[in-house]
């Protein structure tokens, strides 16, 4: 049974089909991975419909110069602003032509709105992972907080510690954090059963109270200075992630982008190319497959959940060391960029790529509907956040709905799918 | 006969899909209080065609006529209105309520419009059912009857809507032989009535023994249309597959050598705590075939769970190779040379959404040969499932396509080539052919009779006793969870479906 020598010599699967005509299968598949694509960005379409027939009914103003003007929020105009800057290149003197100015007001905007990605990739991340092993991972908020408690903990101790070693032990410690409290869930689901939304649900209340008793008065964590306000200590200046692009004292984009990119790279590698994510899909395809295959169901459940809240614990900390810097019981209980990822997941349909895109479009609406800077002649305030809640909720709502898209699409063509 | 009018024609159907003809040109018809078999191999259009007849799919190009009349069937309900029935493979009853409830759903007879009259419900149940010599007690709860009571229930359930025409799809697939006799009593008494019955079977057997016409499909292709009188199960075969077909595998006797399986006191218990298999022993040796006949329910599935270390057992022992993995994990057992087709390929024996590739390592991913360090070796994979979708013939895709895009046949082929290549000592194969043609069916027989002259030891587990007493050099009788005699394979199907059904009990016992 070692004779893999002559395998690389047969033929390619090109030669394979024995009666010429690609088979129905093929074009159904075909279909399907388009409508991977196609369905996402027609439930976002809906969405955004939807949300501009409530500004017109609501507010009476034009949802297109309302869609604009979060376009413009989010800095993502930037990019239409084509003309000829200079730029530095990040940690270095040397400087180069650039089409686009790195200094510009839409520039800032977009760093805010890299800034939200990052978190929603890395949160979006965690719930997709869990959904990859038939897993409904609710519990991104509370992983996050976990994490972020800890790089609070962490980040404003050992203040003589050097920046990189510190900053690394605040991002291991604060991913473990995540994962440990997932894989608690995990732990539950593998031993007795327990479904993973119930004890994730209940876990997310764990450590928001935690997290309200360590920051509040007489809290462990508390500041030291300020002995009536429930927030904690910042952490040391050595913690703080670099800022590459913007202004560190008006909060610029942070190198926590990039580990959020290479998080996208590391979660598409673990579930493509390793052992661990192939047991970890045949258990969410098939767990009683997977079974007979001989694969351990559920130490698998407990591998996931904890690498889900790697994620989110990861990006807890990230967002302490990058912009936040220190927690207050209000941003523990007030918090809900954990729940967005579940959206995210949703709509990156639990790829890489489609929850790096995901992100980077809540990320926007975040930032665009945030209250900063708009002009309430366009868009009242009120109405802003809210907006992307609402957006939010119906993507949820209608992400199901892709094979409903993909059939509508197979019969405006005459053609109805068979089975 | 033919004197006996027309009921329906189909004329010149064709239907086609994106990439595929599924019926091109086919013409159909049937006759009052006929059986007419519908023969084809999986994907032949045999179901195109029936669902084409009861709405479900519009026909782009031909008529259809019933009772002279053409008739447009938009959908099921137009079907009905018709005076078509059909009762599919898995039936669509409401397991919670009575048959009578489930019967009249939709339909049910009622005081001033308002009020239920269930009464009067079960009142016309009981006599359609007595006028068919269906046998069905109209009070009774779906969950609580046989699967072969629930398709006289959805016999029933096409009588009371008035249907003359009824489409019976693969309806013994689900049935023991027992009770697949007992549907083709009601199959006569219906046709005795005036009812014509549209029989779709990938049966030959079957189609001989209850049909007066037999139409063969091919590839979506019309092949002959042919009274059963005079047909035989080779000559109906040929006309099925294009080619001579081996009913029965040529295979010379067995030489067993050394015991390669040995199950010693055997006890399971089921997900209830009933226990299914109750002190179960024997061995399978190097180079034989033994088989397990029974009927469905007896223990079968119980005693593989527990061989293959999917299920705990209570007691006793399962030696593979003189190794003693009673109490292994499913990844021991494969460890120690086993290998195990499931009873069921789609549920347990692939992963659907998984490439033809990724599912040929489903047990051996992790180790060296497939991966190092934790990273998949893709190139061998693939390279590896390149070689077996030859080596076994599978056919309608790559190493890259998705199992679930595969028909049955060749799913079926590519979970044999997995547990064959792994070179396993011991290989159980439970229901190794269920649901598949004529052409696969020879396939996976021709395969097995190789591996055991290879020197393995195979132990078939299977339902269908033409199956069991071609394929096996000696026979094991299982009875509520015990065996309860052995067989050479020169027994009779009537030997052992006495012992199947507790008769023969203790006396056969070799």
């Amino acid at each position: 049974m070692s004779d893999i020598g002559p395998v690389h010599q047969v033929g390619t699967p090109a030669e394979m089909p024995p009666e010429g005509s690609p088979s129905f299968n093929e074009r159904l598949a075909v279909a399907q991975k388009l409508g991977g694509l196609v369905a996402p960005l027609i439930t976002v379409l809906i969405a955004f419909v939807m949300g501009g027939l409530v500004v017109l009914v609501t507010t009476g103003k034009n949802p297109l110069r309302t869609y604009q003007a979060i376009f413009d929020g989010s800095g993502l105009n930037w990019f239409f602003e084509v003309g000829s800057h200079e730029v530095g290149l990040p940690f270095t003197d040397a400087k180069v032509w650039f089409p686009w100015d790195p200094a510009s007001f839409a520039s800032f905007n977009l760093q805010q709105t890299l800034i939200q990605t990052t978190t929603l990739t890395l949160v979006g991340l965690a719930v997709a992972f869990a959904f990859r092993c038939g897993l409904f991972n609710i519990g991104g908020q509370g992983q996050y907080i976990a994490g972020a408690i800890t790089a609070v903990w962490i980040g404003s101790s050992f203040a003589g510690m050097s920046p990189v070693p510190h900053v690394l032990l605040v991002l291991v410690v604060g991913t473990l954090m995540g994962a440990l409290v997932a894989g608690f869930a995990g732990f539950l689901k593998a031993t007795v059963g327990a479904h993973e939304v119930i004890s994730t649900i209940m876990l997310n209340n764990i450590v928001l109270w935690i997290g309200v008793y360590l920051f509040g008065r007489g809290g462990p964590l508390q500041n030291d200075t300020q002995p009536d306000v429930p927030v904690s200590n910042d952490i040391v200046e050595g913690a703080k992630l670099k800022v590459w692009w913007g202004d560190p004292l008006l909060q610029g984009l942070h190198i926590g982008f990039f580990i959020a990119i290479a998080g996208l790279v590391v979660y598409w590698l673990i579930l493509n190319r390793t052992t661990l994510g192939y047991g970890v899909k045949a258990v969410g395809f098939n767990p009683e497959a997977a079974r007979y295959g001989g694969i351990n169901v559920a130490r698998n459940y407990f591998v996931a959940m904890a690498l889900a809240g790697a994620f989110a614990g990861l990006a807890g900390a990230i967002d302490i060391l990058g912009w936040q810097f220190r927690l207050s019981t209000g941003d523990v209980s007030t918090s809900q960029i954990g729940f967005v990822g579940i959206a995210v997941a949703l709509l990156g349909r639990n790829t890489a790529v489609g929850t790096g895109l995901a992100a980077l479009l809540f990320g926007a609406l975040l930032t665009g509907t945030s209250t900063r800077n708009l002009d309430p002649e366009v868009f009242q305030p009120e109405l802003a956040s809210n907006l992307t809640l609402l957006i939010q909720g119906l993507v949820v709502l209608f992400v199901g709905m892709d094979m409903v898209i993909l059939w509508l699409i197979a019969r405006a063509r005459g053609r109805r799918l068979a089975t | 006969m033919s004197a006996r009018p027309q009921v329906l024609e189909m004329r010149h159907i064709t239907k086609r899909f994106p990439g595929i003809v599924a019926n091109d040109d086919v013409s159909f018809d049937l006759r009052e209080g006929e059986v007419h078999a519908l023969l084809g191999e999986n994907g032949a259009g045999k179901s195109t065609l029936m669902n084409i007849l009861y709405g479900l799919y519009h026909p782009d190009e031909g008529e259809i006529l019933i009772k002279g009349k053409p008739v447009r069937l938009g959908s099921p309900n137009a079907a009905i209105d018709a005076g078509v029935g059909m009762v599919h493979q898995h039936f669509m009853l409401i397991p919670v309520m009575t048959v009578t409830e489930n019967i009249v759903l939709d339909m049910e007879p009622t005081h001033q419009r308002v009020f239920l009259d269930m009464n009067e419900a079960e009142r016309r149940v009981q006599e359609i059912s007595d006028r068919y010599g269906l046998a069905v007690d109209p009070t009774a709860r779906i969950q609580d009857i046989t699967v072969g009571q629930q398709q006289r229930v959805e016999i029933l359930k096409a009588l009371y809507r008035e249907a003359d025409i009824l489409v019976l799809d693969e309806p013994t697939a689900v049935l023991t032989p027992q009770e697949a006799k007992e549907l083709f009593e009601v199959v006569r008494s219906l046709t005795e009535r005036g009812k014509s019955v549209i029989f779709i079977s990938h049966k030959l057997n079957e189609a001989l023994e209850i049909a007066d016409r037999i139409t063969v499909l091919r590839r979506g292709k019309l092949i002959e249309t042919l009274p059963a009188a005079g047909a035989t199960e080779a000559s109906l075969a040929r006309l099925m597959v294009g080619r001579e077909v081996l009913l029965r595998v040529a295979k010379t006797p067995a030489r067993p050598t050394d015991p390669l399986l040995e199950v010693e006191e055997l006890r399971v218990l089921d997900d209830r705590g009933i226990e299914k298999v109750r002190g179960v022993s024997f061995e399978v040796r190097a180079g034989e075939i033994v088989a397990i006949a029974g009927i469905d329910g007896n223990g079968q599935t119980e005693l593989i769970d527990g061989m293959t270390g999917l299920r705990q057992v209570e007691s006793g022992a399962v030696r593979v190779d003189g190794a003693d993995v009673t109490s292994a994990s499913a990844h021991g057992h494969l460890a120690a040379g086993l290998g195990h087709i499931p009873e069921d390929r789609q549920r347990r024996g692939l992963v659907l959404e998984y490439s033809i590739g990724e599912n040929i390592v489903l047990h051996d991913y992790r180790s060296s040969r497939f991966s190092n360090l934790g990273w998949l070796s893709l190139g061998r994979i693939f390279g590896l499932a390149r070689r077996l979708i030859k080596e076994f013939d599978v056919r309608g895709g790559g190493a890259t396509t998705r199992a679930g895009g595969l028909s049955g046949g060749n799913q079926q082929k590519v979970v044999l080539a997995r547990e064959i290549e792994r070179d396993p000592k011991v290989l159980i194969a439970a229901q190794p052919t269920r649901g598949l043609d004529v052409g696969a069916i020879e396939f996976v027989h021709r395969r097995l009779i190789e591996e055991r002259d290879e020197g393995r030891a195979i132990l078939l587990v299977s339902l269908e006793l033409e199956e069991v007493l071609s394929l096996s050099d000696r026979i094991l009788v299982m009875y509520e969870g015990e065996i309860v005699g052995e067989f050479p394979p020169t027994a009779t199907e009537e030997e052992l479906g006495i012992a199947m059904t507790g008769g023969g009990r203790g006396e056969a016992a070799a």
